[in-house]
C-alpha cells in the first residue's frame, strides 16, 4: 500500500498546472492491466483524471526522460515540466545534474513517498493469469483467470531492489508530498557477498549461466539513467565493436561488463536494468559489486547523494588506496 | 488419434528423441526456453517460452558462409550443416501461425535457403493452450488456440496427452513412436477443446478487433497524431522485436578474421537507431518513425503484401515484456478507436 494516493498526486499536478508553475506533467499512465504502466506526459486536468495512475507498479524512474524533455524547443520548454520522483529516483536525478545532462530550472520536482514497488513476475510465479492486482492494507489482492482470488503479502511481492531499499529519503526536490523518510540500513550487498564467497570458477559459471540468456535487446542500457551517451559505442558501426547479437553463448560478457565499468562510480543502484530485463538477468549485481568495492577502497560513497560530488574514481587524493593494495584485497577476497 | 498418459510423457519424449532430435520448453531463471530433450528434462508448465520458437528456423545469429583467400583465389565455404530432421514439442497456436508469417517472407522468391533447409527438417508438434494467459489475444487475428496448426497437434487433459497427426510428416513421426502411445477417440478431447474455447472467450483482451486495420490503411494511419503520444516513452530497445515470433528483419555483416572472412547474419530491430543505415544515412530519423514502422508493418504493410494476413499473432510477449508497458494492444485501441469514433 502506498502512503500517498493517486488523487493527492493529481491534485498537486492540477494545482501546479493551474498556477502556471509548470505546463506539463511527467507521470504514470494506466495500461490495459494494473501492471503495464507507461511513462507519459499529461498536459491537462482532463488527461490527468482519465489516465494518470499511481499504484504498486509505478517503478519506472523518470529521471532519464528529463534529458529529452528539457531539450524540447520552446514553447514546450517555456515553463518547467513537473516530475514526480520517488526517493530512489532522486539519486538518479542528482547524478544526471552532476553530469550536466539537463538544466535544473527546466524541471519542477515533486518528491513523493514510496512503500516499494511490486514485481509482477513474483506475482505471476504464484498466481496463474493475473487479471488485476489491488492493494489492501499489507496485502495485494490478485484476481486471476485460473487461481481465483489470491491474497499475497505485499512484502513478499516486492521487487528485489525495493526489498533492499537503501533510502526513503529524497535527496532532491522542489517540494515534498508527505513526510520525508530516512536512509535505511540496507542489506543490499548480501547477494554480492554470496558471489564473493564463490570460487572464481563458481563465479564464472554463475555469470556464464546468467549472461548466456542475454538477447541483446539493450533494454538495460536504454533504460539506465547512467547510460546517457548520445551515441553508444555498441551502436556505432565505426567503433569496431558494434554488434546486434551474441557471436557465441558467452560473448555477452563483454557488453555487460564493459557497461558495468562504464557506469562504475556513477550508478546509483536504482535497479532499472534488472527490472526491464526480459530474461531476468540480475544485472544490478555487477553494478553493486563495483559500488561495494568503491566503498571498501575509498570509503562510503553514494552516487547522486548530492549534486556536484566528485566520484572517488575520478577524484585523486593522496590518501587513495594504491592499486597494489586493491589487488591484494581482491586476492584475499577471491 | 493417439494418446499417452501424462505419467508416461517421458517415454513418449524418449521415443521421439530416439528418432529425431527433440526440443521441449523447460523452465530456466529467465522463464521457459526450448531445450534439447534428454533424460531428466521436465516439460515447463509455462504458456509461452520467453523467446519464440522462430529461432529454430531463423536463429538470432548465424554464420552464413566463410571465405578463404589464397593468392588470387577465393574459396567460399558453405557452413550449412543441418541435414537431419528435428522435432519441436509444445509450439503454441500463435507461434505455429507465426511460421506461416515467416514462410511468406523467407520462402518467396528469392528463397532464403538457410530458412528453407531448416523448415524442411523441422517437425512442429503443437500444443493447444489449456490455460491461455491474460496477455493473449490470438483470436484478434483469427487464430484458434483450440485448433493450432502443426504437423502433430496435441491436447493436454488432466490425465493424458492426445496426439493428432495433421500432415504426412506428422503421420510419419506418430507412426514411428506408436509403441509409446495408445489409441484414442477424437471425442475424448471434445471437453478439453470446449474448455479452451470458453477460456479464450473470457480473456480480458478477447474483445480486441483487427477490423480497423489491414491492407489499404496506410493513408488512414501513417500521419495519425496518436503516434506521437504512443511513441513518446519508447526507449528504442529491441525487447518487443526480439521476443516477437514474427519479426523477421536482419542484418548481414562480414568480419575479417585475419585468415579470411566470416559472413554473419543476426536479427535486427526497426526500433534501433542504426537500423537499415545506408551510405545516404538513416531513413527513419526519429523514434516516432521507427516505432510507427513496427506497428504499421504488423497491421498494414504486411497484410497488404500477403493477402490480408496480419503479422501479429497475438502471443502477448510484448505485452508482458515491454520495459515501458507499451504494446500493440494499446496501439490498436488508440488508433482503431479514434478512427471508429
Amino acid at each position: 500500500m502506498q502512503e500517498i494516493t493517486r488523487e493527492q498526486l493529481i491534485a498537486k499536478a492540477k494545482e501546479l498546472l493551474d498556477k502556471g508553475t509548470v505546463n506539463r506533467v511527467l507521470g504514470w499512465k494506466r495500461g490495459e492491466f494494473d501492471w503495464d504502466i507507461t511513462p507519459a506526459l499529461f498536459e491537462s486536468a482532463e488527461e490527468l483524471d482519465r489516465d494518470f495512475v499511481w499504484n504498486d507498479f509505478c517503478g519506472a524512474n523518470f529521471s532519464k526522460y528529463l534529458i529529452a524533455e528539457t531539450k524540447k524547443q520552446p514553447p514546450v520548454t517555456d515553463k518547467p515540466v513537473l516530475v514526480f520522483l520517488k526517493p530512489c529516483d532522486t539519486y538518479s536525478f542528482n547524478q544526471l545534474l552532476t553530469e550536466h545532462r539537463f538544466e535544473r530550472d527546466k524541471v519542477y520536482a515533486v518528491g513523493i513517498p514510496c512503500s516499494g514497488m511490486a514485481d509482477i513476475n513474483k506475482i505471476r510465479d504464484v498466481a496463474d493469469g493475473v487479471v488485476s492486482v489491488k492493494s489492501e492494507g499489507e496485502n495485494l489482492v490478485v484476481e486471476t483467470l485460473y487461481d481465483g482470488t489470491k491474497t499475497l503479502p505485499f512484502a513478499d511481492m516486492l521487487a528485489e531492489r525495493c526489498a533492499v531499499c537503501k533510502s526513503k529519503k529524497h535527496v532532491a526536490y522542489d517540494e515534498l508530498l508527505g513526510e520525508d523518510g530516512e536512509l535505511l540500513d540496507s542489506n543490499r550487498f548480501d547477494e554480492v557477498e554470496k558471489l564473493e564467497r564463490m570460487t572464481p570458477d563458481e563465479r564464472f559459471a554463475f555469470w556464464q549461466n546468467e549472461l548466456s540468456r542475454c538477447i541483446r535487446c539493450n533494454a538495460c542500457r536504454d533504460v539506465c539513467p547512467a547510460c546517457t551517451c548520445e551515441k553508444c559505442v555498441f551502436d556505432n558501426p565505426q567503433s569496431g565493436v558494434e554488434n546486434k547479437a551474441a557471436a557465441n553463448s558467452f560473448e555477452e560478457k563483454m557488453f555487460h561488463i564493459i557497461r558495468a565499468f562504464h557506469v562504475a562510480g556513477r550508478c546509483t543502484d536504482c535497479g532499472e536494468c534488472s527490472r526491464v530485463c526480459p530474461q531476468h538477468i540480475p544485472l544490478h549485481l555487477l553494478n553493486r559489486k563495483f559500488i561495494k568495492d568503491i566503498n571498501s577502497f575509498y570509503g562510503d560513497y553514494q552516487a547522486g547523494a548530492e549534486v556536484g560530488s566528485r566520484a572517488p574514481l575520478v577524484d585523486y587524493t593522496t590518501d587513495d588506496l594504491e592499486p597494489s593494495e586493491a589487488t591484494k584485497w581482491e586476492d584475499t577476497n577471491a | 488419434m493417439r494418446k499417452v498418459l501424462l505419467e508416461s510423457l517421458d517415454s513418449l519424449f524418449a521415443a521421439i528423441a530416439a528418432k529425431n532430435t527433440l526440443y521441449i520448453p523447460v523452465d530456466t531463471n529467465g522463464g521457459a526456453k526450448f531445450e534439447k530433450w534428454q533424460e531428466g528434462k521436465k516439460l515447463s508448465n509455462a504458456l509461452h517460452t520467453t523467446k519464440s520458437p522462430k529461432d529454430f528456423f531463423f536463429p538470432q545469429s548465424e554464420c552464413l558462409m566463410k571465405f578463404k583467400t589464397e593468392g588470387k583465389n577465393i574459396e567460399i565455404i558453405d557452413t550449412r550443416s543441418e541435414s537431419e530432421d528435428f522435432a519441436i514439442f509444445g509450439v503454441r497456436a500463435c507461434d505455429a501461425r507465426a511460421f506461416k508469417v515467416l514462410d511468406n517472407v523467407f520462402l518467396k522468391e528469392p528463397v532464403d535457403t538457410y530458412y528453407q533447409n531448416r523448415r524442411e527438417h523441422g517437425i512442429i508438434i503443437s500444443l493447444a493452450c489449456d490455460r491461455p494467459a491474460e496477455t493473449c489475444f490470438c483470436g484478434t487475428f483469427d487464430i484458434d488456440a483450440a485448433n493450432p496448426d502443426g504437423d502433430i497437434v496435441c491436447y493436454k487433459t488432466e490425465s493424458a496427452l492426445y496426439l493428432d497427426a495433421k500432415t504426412e510428416k506428422g503421420q510419419g513421426l506418430l507412426a514411428a513412436v506408436e509403441a509409446a502411445t495408445e489409441p484414442a477417440e477424437a471425442s475424448e478431447i471434445d471437453a478439453a477443446k470446449q474448455q479452451i474455447t470458453e477460456r479464450l472467450n473470457r480473456l480480458p483482451l478477447a474483445d480486441l478487433k483487427s477490423d480497423a486495420f489491414g491492407a489499404g490503411k496506410t493513408d488512414t494511419y501513417f500521419n495519425a497524431p496518436e503516434w506521437k503520444e504512443l511513441s513518446e516513452a519508447c526507449l528504442g530497445c529491441g525487447t518487443c522485436t526480439f521476443v516477437c515470433p514474427t519479426c523477421q528483419c536482419y542484418d548481414i555483416k562480414d568480419f575479417n578474421t585475419g585468415h579470411g572472412v566470416i559472413r554473419h547474419r543476426c536479427w535486427d530491430s526497426c526500433m534501433y537507431s542504426e537500423f537499415t543505415k545506408m551510405s545516404a544515412g538513416q531513413p527513419r530519423l526519429t523514434q516516432l518513425e521507427r516505432f510507427r514502422q513496427r506497428f504499421m508493418h504488423k497491421l498494414v504493410y504486411y497484410p497488404e503484401n500477403n493477402d490480408g494476413l496480419f503479422s501479429c499473432v497475438g502471443c502477448g510477449r510484448c505485452v508482458s515484456k515491454c520495459p515501458i508497458g507499451m504494446n500493440i494492444v494499446k496501439v490498436m485501441k488508440k488508433l482503431g478507436g479514434s478512427v471508429n469514433d
